[in-house]
């Protein structure tokens, strides 16, 4: 009984401090102070100004470009890694090896290194930087994560279903779409998740891929604001409702599951 | 001749061929030209002179080897703090834990510069001086949940009848978590260590909003030399990072796949 009294509390104490600054932010939402900390009485014009624009067009000019750039480059990653995912499966044990570790170069280079490898690559073929750049960079470190959640769910499935299809007339294009496709829609569907939460989330590799046109996603945004000194208030709002969205998603996602296990 | 491509498609290996030539040309590529741009100058000839200022500009140096050990003891409190929250989460119920993990991994979706600045205002709020204390915390704060995640994956895979086999056999709880439970958990450990050591060492912005501009890691010096335009340098110092990550990734051979898994945060 005290084992598990202690070994609740700690876990609590861990989550408090975890979200200690979560809520800071959450409750400085609710006041209209420029600065971080200060209380000015409860008011909802932050996030009244996030909708209306206008004076922060930049900042969701900034959230746009996020979910844009996260969109596309999920949506790439999701069809070139489970393509590449199919492949690896059909290679021969040792090219499957090779390949597997060539997949993991960019998920253990820090993304530092992944930045500046590809910052070189477009400056030395002189390719300007700007959309096109980041959504390649964004595919680049997320296609491996699609890959691995692709490659269990073949492994998984049983290889006679497919040649069965094709003994009985299926066309190759036939039996991917109808045997293959479904059995690894799980896989391509988490895949696609993660590789968007990857890509919203970057800052390093998007910083040193953006170019100096003028182009800002929310990282960059909040960078250049910290760096100016505080972050834009709206911000505050902003990162409340995405936290609160998430946790939303997050809890019925997981209460579908147990449903579905019971 | 349509004939022949509908074969060469219908060969589902070949499917892997537009990833190889997308990772030789966006990842392979790359990592030669880091390799190349370490021993050129300015003007594209071979040279030694980048490596060389190694030694006879210690700065980049000493703030390599500081950030390895900032990174060493994240990892190492990273480790101590985790290890027991993972191991008591496997032990409980699998409903109610798995909506701890995701509390515990929810934070990382607001984004690390704006909890960064929040943990600021906190440590203002209860009049904490910043400094490397701050900065170990908030790199504790950032990590922890990266160590948390794959101890707890691979804990709560662990067969229950070793465990018992080892209780049977006369072993006391505590032989039983040192001789069974703690060596099963290591190839967890070992893919925390690689999503935290690393991306420590190379973190920037968190370092300088944590101590006011008063620490940088290595990560800042190497953004200043790309930023400086001193590629040739810069791509030196990188370099040196790769070989890190050669060493770290030798370490833990056979962890590899065990790293990339624990990437399904979802």
């Amino acid at each position: 009984m005290i084992k598990r009294i202690l070994s609740g509390s700690y876990l609590g104490i861990l989550l408090l401090m975890l979200y200690a600054p979560i809520l800071i932010i959450i409750i400085f939402s609710f006041t209209e102070a420029k600065v971080l900390g200060n209380w000015t009485g409860f008011s909802l014009k932050l996030y009244a100004s996030i909708f209306h624009g206008g004076v922060h067009h930049s900042l969701t000019n900034a959230l746009w470009n996020t979910l844009i750039i996260g969109l596309i480059a999920a949506a790439a990653s999701t069809v070139l890694g489970t393509m590449a995912a199919i492949g690896i499966y059909n290679l021969m044990p040792r090219s499957q090896k090779a390949m597997q570790m060539v997949n993991t170069i960019p998920i253990l280079n820090p993304d530092i290194i992944t930045a500046i490898s590809l910052f070189l690559l477009f400056v030395s073929l002189g390719i300007s930087q700007g959309y096109t750049t980041v959504i390649l960079a964004h595919i680049t470190f997320c296609t491996p994560y699609v890959v691995l959640s692709v490659l269990p769910r073949l492994r998984r499935m049983n290889p006679n279903l497919y040649e069965a299809a094709l003994d009985l007339g299926a066309t190759p294009f036939l039996a991917v779409r109808k045997i293959l496709l479904p059995e690894l829609k799980p896989g391509m569907i988490s895949g696609f998740i993660l590789a968007f939460t990857l890509s919203i989330d970057d800052f390093v590799v998007t910083l040193f891929t953006i170019g100096n046109e003028g182009l800002e996603t929310l990282s960059t945004y909040i960078y250049a604001d910290a760096r100016k000194g505080g972050l834009t208030p709206e911000l505050r709002p902003l990162s409340a409702i995405i936290f609160i969205l998430v946790l939303v998603l997050l809890l019925v996602i997981n209460q579908r599951a147990a449903k579905k296990k019971l | 001749m349509q004939r022949k491509v509908l074969t060469f498609l219908g060969r589902r290996r070949n499917w892997t061929i537009p990833y190889v030539l997308f990772l030789a040309f966006f990842v392979l590529v790359p990592m030669a030209l880091i390799v190349f741009y370490a021993f050129t100058n300015a003007e594209g000839s071979f040279t030694f002179a980048n490596i060389q200022k190694f030694w006879i500009h210690p700065e980049a140096m000493n703030t390599f080897l500081y950030s390895v050990v900032v990174a060493l003891i994240t990892t190492f409190l990273c480790i101590l703090i985790g290890y027991p929250a993972a191991y008591i989460l496997s032990k409980m119920e699998a409903r109610r834990a798995k909506l701890l993990v995701i509390l515990f991994i929810l934070p990382m979706w607001i984004n690390f510069l704006i909890r960064t600045l929040a943990t600021v205002a906190l440590f203002d709020f209860f009049k904490i001086p910043l400094g490397e204390g701050a900065l170990l915390f908030g790199m504790v704060y950032n990590f922890l949940p990266f160590m948390i995640y794959p101890i707890y994956n691979i804990l709560q895979k662990t067969d229950q009848s070793l465990i018992e086999a080892a209780q049977d056999l006369g072993a006391n709880p505590r032989q039983v978590f040192l001789k069974t439970v703690f060596p099963l958990s290591i190839p967890g450990i070992a893919s925390g260590i690689i999503m935290v050591f690393m991306p420590v060492i190379s973190t920037f912005a968190i370092a300088e909003l944590l101590t006011i501009n008063n620490i940088k890691l290595f990560g800042t010096t190497l953004q200043e030399n790309i930023y400086n335009g001193t590629w040739n340098y810069g791509a030196a110092l990188s370099l040196l990072m790769l070989l890190l990550i050669g060493l770290t990734a030798m370490l833990n051979r056979g962890g590899n796949s065990k790293a990339a898994e624990e990437g399904n945060l979802i």
